[in-house]
């Protein structure tokens, strides 16, 4: 589904990607870990294709088709969804005049037509069911004065009715209460399919007990140093990250 | 240097007009010294008078426009419905070349509101009292030429503590068969405690030519009252507006000023000057432009803190297109005596193409010293984070973009508190946006 291969991405000049490689099968369920600042969400930018970001090198193939080819609104119609780290405030745009716009677009990029009335009320409604998403939000512009968990919320909410392929979610457990993290889950679990992937970026082992991943991965300074299953997680979570970057100060040449 | 020729013809044309139609017309006794100082002030203001700096109004009065009185043709309800959007539930007054007319119109109710001509209007005791009295009146060139020049226009007089719950409506229509100048005239006053709205837009009938609308409104808010003003400013191609209106608020009055540039008209400019002359009031402004083409969209406002515990309060916003021009000029003076002032002033605009000029300029003088002031103005594009945001949600840029700048937009309709004309603004702006 997702190929990632010797990606190498730059802001401003700066080289924040040093050769990222990744592999995501359909079904499957990846965590990124790795300390503040070493690339998590400028991996997660590049790939739903944040102009920012400069692209110095590799490719990403996702689906069969050049990812890094693709405006961030086809990715996006190709079925890439990024849950943002901190997802914006956008006022005087209703949040559910947004999502109807979201969905014919990307239904009207498939060649459907846009959705009745009827049916997308239904949708809205057993999806805020699903992720027990308040429904007085829905009425208020785009994430404005939202708390932060209700920002979070929101945007995993619109996951599900965007229903992507390939799902990356930043940090999605960050400003979520001890209740939400379990609703949000539980949400994510029944979205899983063996058509679909997500792509899980955190910092703590507790969301992975909820959403268990086929493989974790360590990212740091731009690279994936570690690759493992979900008992890397638990290490992680005991030891923190030193004893990693002490393997890599072994391996590395002095610069 | 044709253009000076042209207007230095119409500054020196004007006396004799001025001697011929208008020095004895009804019962204002000041024409006279209102021409001498328009002419004293240089007449028709050219960009080297600061507050015409961007722009250039000379070439509107070329030698060919008409200052005659106007003819008042007749208008029928069919004209009038194809020629303005009717707010439902609101009192109507309609106008045609500036003169009231009884069988277009809804008066309010008598007992609550007085409404007449202002022409007939000369021996009513607040015309007396209130009519060409505003604060510096006579320092503005085409208040001036006003004075000289106007031929009717409404006189409104709220009584005190009656609360009109209905808006009214007021729709200026302008017919003409060449082009010409007309100078309407208003006075509005709302008596203590007394609360009203008053919606304006202006429409031209059938115009072949283009035609300049030279209006002053004078508004008196006594104590405790509460007076709204919308300037629906969504009317026709044919016409140029040149708008003033001098405010006044007494204690612990309330006004709220609406004024929405969405039109086809290449030249708009407004002056709205409030004066706060006694302590406790409180005053919103609210301006939303889209200037598009090569149209020229010019808001000047001033607002005088004279007195103690006042509070002001103005977010006007913009949307430039094209080749057109923006001009945002804001003074605040807060007065030695108005302590404990708040004065706050915020100017947005989204320039959108690169073609596109703008001018904004906050000028706040302050001579208190325990007062909370702030201002700001941007000049800018739509957020890229936002924009990003929505992308990648799967709309369009194009789409994005439009959302985007339709939220610039409906944050300030939000604040119309009228549901109908709310709903007509954002509709009206939304053609504008998607066009
Ligand atoms: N515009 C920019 N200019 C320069 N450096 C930048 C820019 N944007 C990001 N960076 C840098 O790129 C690096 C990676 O940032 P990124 O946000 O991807 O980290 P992260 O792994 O998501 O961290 P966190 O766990 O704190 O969310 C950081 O050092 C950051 O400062
Ligand atoms: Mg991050």
């Amino acid at each position: 589904m997702l190929d990632i291969k010797n990606l190498h991405a730059a802001v401003e000049g700066n080289a924040i990607l040093k050769g990222i490689n990744l592999t995501v099968k359909p079904g499957e369920v990846h965590a990124i870990m790795g300390p503040n600042g070493s690339g998590k969400s400028s991996l997660a930018s590049v790939l739903a294709g944040r102009e920012s970001y400069e692209v110095t090198d590799g490719s990403v193939d996702f689906l069969g088709k050049d990812l890094l080819d693709m405006s961030p609104e086809v990715r996006a119609r190709e079925g890439l969804f990024l849950a943002f780290q901190y997802p914006v405030e956008i006022p005087g745009v209703s949040n559910i005049n947004f999502l109807k716009t979201a969905v014919n677009e990307i239904r009207a990029y498939h060649g459907e037509p846009p959705m009745q009335a009827k049916a997308f009320l239904d949708m809205l409604k057993s999806k805020q069911k699903l992720m027990e998403f308040d429904a007085n939000l829905m009425n208020r512009s785009l994430n404005e004065g939202f708390s932060g968990g209700e920002k979070k919320r929101n945007d995993i909410f619109q996951m599900a009715m965007l229903e992507p392929k390939l799902a990356i979610m930043d940090e999605t457990d960050s400003g979520l209460d001890i209740d939400a993290l379990r609703i949000v889950s539980a949400g994510v679990n029944k979205l899983r399919s063996k058509d679909n992937a997500f792509v899980i970026i955190t910092h703590y082992q507790r969301l992975l007990e909820y959403i268990v991943p086929d493989f974790v991965h360590v990212l740091y300074n731009g690279r994936i140093v570690k690759s493992g299953t979900k008992e890397l997680a638990l290490e992680l979570e005991e030891k923190g990250y030193d004893w990693l970057k002490e393997d890599i100060r072994l391996e590395e040449p002095v610069q | 240097m044709t253009t000076a020729t042209k207007h230095i013809s119409f500054n020196e044309a004007l006396p004799a007009l001025f001697g011929a139609q208008f020095s004895a017309n009804g019962w204002f006794a000041g024409r006279e010294a209102a021409l001498q100082q328009f002419l004293a002030l240089g007449g028709i203001p050219t960009v080297k008078v600061e507050d015409w700096k961007y722009t250039n109004v000379v070439p509107f009065f070329k030698n060919d426009i008409q200052i005659t009185l106007p003819e008042v043709p007749e208008v029928t309800a069919a004209q009038l419905e194809a020629a303005a959007t009717l707010i439902p539930d609101a009192h109507r007054l309609v106008l045609v070349n500036g003169v009231l007319q009884q069988h277009l119109s809804q008066l309010p109710p008598a007992a609550q509101v007085t409404v007449s001509r202002l022409s007939e209007a000369g021996t009513q005791p607040a015309v007396e009292l209130y009519f060409n009295q505003s604060p510096k009146i006579n320092e503005h060139h085409f208040a001036q030429l006003n004075s000289a020049l106007f031929n009717d226009g409404l006189f409104i007089e709220v009584k005190a503590k009656a609360i009109v719950e209905q808006p009214i409506q007021v729709i200026h229509l302008y017919a003409a068969g060449q082009s010409r100048l007309f100078n309407p005239r208003h006075l509005v006053v709302v008596n203590e405690g007394a609360s009203v709205q008053i919606v304006e837009s202006a429409a031209g009938l059938g115009l072949t030519d283009t035609v300049v609308i030279n209006s002053v409104t004078e508004s008196i808010v006594a104590e405790r009252a509460q007076l709204s003003q919308y300037q629906l400013q969504t009317g026709g191609n044919q016409l140029r507006f040149i708008n003033q209106n001098l405010v006044e608020q007494k204690g612990k009055s309330l006004y709220n000023n609406y004024t929405f540039t969405l039109t086809d008209s290449d030249f708009v400019r407004n002056n709205l000057n409030i004066s706060l002359d006694e302590e406790r009031t409180e005053t919103h402004m609210y301006g939303f432009y889209i200037a598009a083409g090569t149209q020229v969209i010019d808001n000047h406002t001033s607002v005088d803190h004279r007195m103690p515990h006042c509070e002001s309060n103005e977010l006007y916003r913009g949307v430039l297109l094209d080749k057109a021009t923006g001009v945002f000029n804001g003074k605040i003076y807060v007065h030695e005596d108005a302590q404990k002032t708040n004065a706050f002033q915020q100017n947005n605009n989204l320039v959108i193409s690169p073609e596109a000029t703008l001018f904004t300029k906050p000028q706040l003088e302050i001579f208190a010293d325990d007062v909370k002031c702030s201002h700001g103005c941007t000049i800018g594009q739509v957020s890229e984070d936002a924009l990003f945001y929505l992308r990648a949600r799967g709309i369009g840029e194009a789409e994005a973009r439009n959302l985007l700048v339709k939220a610039f937009a409906f944050d300030i309709t939000a604040k119309v508190t009228i549901p109908a004309v709310r709903k007509h603004v954002e509709q009206i702006a939304s053609q504008y946006l998607n066009a």
